[in-house]
C-alpha cells in the first residue's frame, strides 16, 4: 500500500484535494447551507481594502491624477496649456462630483416617493470570476440587510442580495445568468419571467405567441417572485419575435443601462405598488371640430342601440337574457321570487315595445336661385 | 531523423526550479483577486480578465511539482470562491486541476518560452471555463449557457495579458535551485 501511494503520490494528492472539495461542495448543496465562516473571513478581510481604495479614489484620486498630469505638461512646455488642462481636469472632477450628487439626490427623491422601506447602499467591488455580474455593496447584516432582498434604483430593479455579511452584501445583478424576476408588461399586461443571460440584456420567457407585445413596451415587476415589489420598472422591450415555444423577447434593463452602477437602494420592507398607467398625450397634429350646436357627443351611436328595446345590447348573452326576461314578464313570473314555479320558455316571445323614434333631422332646403 | 531532446524529453526536465519569497505566494494571488473584485467597477471591459487563473498557471509552471501546483490552485480557487456567489469548491476544484496539469506540463516543456506560455494560458482558460460550466451544470444543476465564441475570444485576450504578466512575475524570482 505504501509503495502504491508513494508511486502515485501526485495522483493521490490530487484526488485527496478534489475529493475534499467535492465533499465541501456536496455538504453545501445537500444542507443548502453555506460555509459561512470562511466567507465571512474572506469578505471581512477584503472589504476594508475595497473601502480604503474607494475612499482614496473618491477623496484624492482626482487631485492626484491632476497633479501627475500637470507635472507632465509642465515638462512639455506651455504654461497656458498647463492652466487650461488644470481647468479641464477641475471641470471634469466637478462634473463627476455633480453627477454623483445628482444621482444621490435622484435616489433620495425616489426613496421618499416609494412606499417600501429602503436603505441606500454603495457599490464597493465586483464578484470574482471572468465576466462576473455580481457586486459588493457597503451594507451588511449590521444594517439589517438579509439574503433575498431586492436592490433597486429610480431607473428600475438592479438585482437581489444573494449573501449578506456583517459589513457588506453580495448583490446578484438582474443580468446574471441565474437571475429571474416576475414581470408584467405595462400596455398589454402580458406576464412572463425575466431571465438574465450573462449579457447586458435579459430575456422574458413563457410568453405565448398569441400574446400581444410591442417593441418599446415597458415591463414592470409583477410581484409574483416575492422578491421585487410590484410596480417597479424593469426595462423596455428591445426585440420581440415569434419563436418555437413562445415569443422571444429581449429586454434592456433600465437600471443597468449604460454600464456600471454606483449606488442603489436595498428594499428592507417591500410594499407592492400599482402599475403606472400609460400617459396618452392628446394628438395635437389632428384637428377635430367641436360637435354642432344642439347635439352632444355623448349620444350612443345608432348601431349600439337595440332594434327591439332601444337598450344597449352588446353581446349575445345580453340578447338571450333580454329574451328570457320578456318571457317571464309576459307570464307574471318574477325571477328569484317564486320558488317551485318555472316560467314556460317554449311560448312565443312577446313582441318588444316599439323603439323610440330617432330624431330626424330635416335636411336644409337648397337655396332658391 | 534527429530527435530534439530539449523539446520533449522522455524524462522530466532537470532544470532549475525558480523560487519565490513566501510573501509573493501570499500577496500576488490576493492582488489578483482584489484586481478582479475592484477594477472591473471602473473599467468594465477588464472583467474578462481571469487574473487568479493566470497566477495559478504561472506559479504551477514555475514550481514544476504537480502537488505544489494543485495546492496553489486549490488555495487560490477557494479564496476566489469565498468572494463569489458560488458554493465553495467550484473555482477550487477547477483551479486544483489547472494547477496540477500546468505543473505536470512544465516538467516536459520549456515554460520559459513566451509562445508556450501564451498557448498554455489560452488552453487553460478554455479548460477552466469549460470545466466550470460542466460542474455548474452537472453538480449544481444550473442552466448556464456555454458561449464558445465569447470564451475563445476571452481566452485569447487572457493569453495576450499573460505573456507580459509572466515576464513581470519572473522579476520576483529570488533563488534558482
Amino acid at each position: 500500500m505504501e509503495t502504491f501511494l508513494s508511486r502515485y503520490r501526485n495522483l493521490t494528492a490530487l484526488l485527496l484535494l478534489i475529493v475534499g472539495q467535492l465533499l465541501l461542495l456536496a455538504y453545501q448543496v445537500k444542507a443548502r447551507e453555506d460555509v459561512r465562516l470562511i466567507r465571512i473571513w474572506a469578505v471581512t478581510a477584503v472589504t476594508p481594502m475595497a473601502r480604503a481604495i474607494e475612499w482614496v479614489r473618491g477623496g484624492t484620486g482626482g487631485f492626484f491624477s491632476g497633479y501627475v498630469f500637470l507635472r507632465n505638461v509642465q515638462q512639455e512646455n506651455h504654461q497656458l496649456r498647463e492652466y487650461s488642462s488644470q481647468l479641464k481636469l477641475k471641470n471634469q472632477f466637478l462634473a463627476a462630483e455633480l453627477a454623483t450628487a445628482d444621482r444621490a439626490k435622484a435616489l433620495l427623491e425616489f426613496r421618499s416617493r416609494i412606499p417600501s422601506r429602503t436603505l441606500p447602499a454603495r457599490v464597493i467591488g465586483t464578484g470574482t470570476g471572468a465576466n462576473s455580474r455580481v457586486v459588493y455593496v457597503d451594507r451588511g447584516t449590521a444594517d439589517g440587510v438579509k439574503r433575498g432582498m431586492a436592490a433597486i434604483t429610480s431607473e428600475g430593479i438592479v438585482g437581489k442580495v444573494v449573501a449578506s455579511y456583517p459589513t457588506a452584501s453580495l448583490v446578484q445583478l438582474i443580468t446574471e445568468q441565474e437571475s429571474v424576476a416576475g414581470v408584467i408588461s405595462q400596455k398589454n399586461k402580458v406576464r412572463g419571467i425575466l431571465k438574465g443571460q450573462g449579457k447586458n440584456t435579459c430575456v422574458v420567457e413563457y410568453i405565448q405567441n398569441e400574446e400581444k407585445l410591442e417593441a418599446g413596451e415597458w415591463f414592470f415587476t409583477s410581484g409574483a417572485d416575492r422578491i421585487y415589489p410590484r410596480g417597479l420598472p424593469v426595462g423596455q422591450v428591445k426585440m420581440v419575435r415569434e419563436g418555437r415555444g413562445g415569443k422571444e423577447v429581449t429586454v434592456e434593463p433600465s437600471a443597468l443601462r449604460g454600464g456600471g452602477i454606483e449606488e442603489m437602494l436595498i428594499v428592507l420592507d417591500g410594499v407592492h405598488g400599482l402599475l403606472p398607467e400609460i400617459e396618452t398625450k392628446p394628438d395635437t397634429e389632428i384637428s377635430i371640430l367641436p360637435p354642432p350646436p344642439g347635439e352632444t357627443s355623448t349620444q350612443p351611436a345608432p348601431s349600439a342601440v337595440s332594434e327591439q328595446g332601444g337598450q344597449l345590447q352588446q353581446t349575445d348573452a345580453d340578447k338571450i337574457r333580454e329574451k328570457y326576461k320578456r318571457l317571464g314578464e309576459s307570464q307574471g313570473f318574477e325571477y328569484g321570487a317564486s320558488p317551485g314555479r318555472v316560467a314556460d320558455f317554449n311560448r312565443p316571445v312577446p313582441a318588444a315595445p316599439p323603439p323610440p323614434k330617432p330624431e330626424t333631422v330635416k335636411p336644409p332646403e337648397p337655396a332658391k336661385q | 531523423m534527429a530527435h530534439d531532446d530539449n523539446l520533449l524529453p522522455n524524462q522530466p526536465r532537470k532544470t532549475k526550479v525558480p523560487q519565490f519569497r513566501i510573501i509573493a505566494y501570499l500577496f500576488i494571488p490576493l492582488l489578483a483577486i482584489l484586481f478582479q473584485v475592484y477594477v472591473p467597477r471602473f473599467v468594465e471591459y477588464l472583467s474578462y480578465l481571469e487574473l487568479p487563473l493566470l497566477v495559478t498557471v504561472y506559479f504551477a509552471i514555475m514550481r514544476r511539482q504537480p502537488i505544489a501546483g494543485a495546492v496553489i490552485g486549490s488555495a487560490i480557487g477557494l479564496l476566489q470562491d469565498s468572494l463569489s456567489q458560488h458554493p465553495l469548491g467550484m473555482f477550487g476544484i477547477v483551479k486544483t486541476l489547472v494547477g496540477y496539469f500546468a505543473a505536470s506540463i512544465s516538467q516536459r516543456f520549456d515554460v520559459e518560452n513566451s509562445a508556450l506560455r501564451f498557448i498554455l494560458s489560452f488552453f487553460f482558460f478554455l479548460f477552466h471555463q469549460f470545466f466550470f460550466w460542466v460542474m455548474a451544470s452537472g453538480l449544481l444543476g444550473q442552466n448556464l449557457e456555454f458561449q464558445l465564441p465569447q470564451t475563445i475570444i476571452f481566452a485569447f485576450l487572457n493569453a495576450v495579458v499573460a505573456v507580459p504578466l509572466f515576464l513581470i512575475l519572473d522579476r520576483l524570482r529570488t533563488i534558482e535551485r
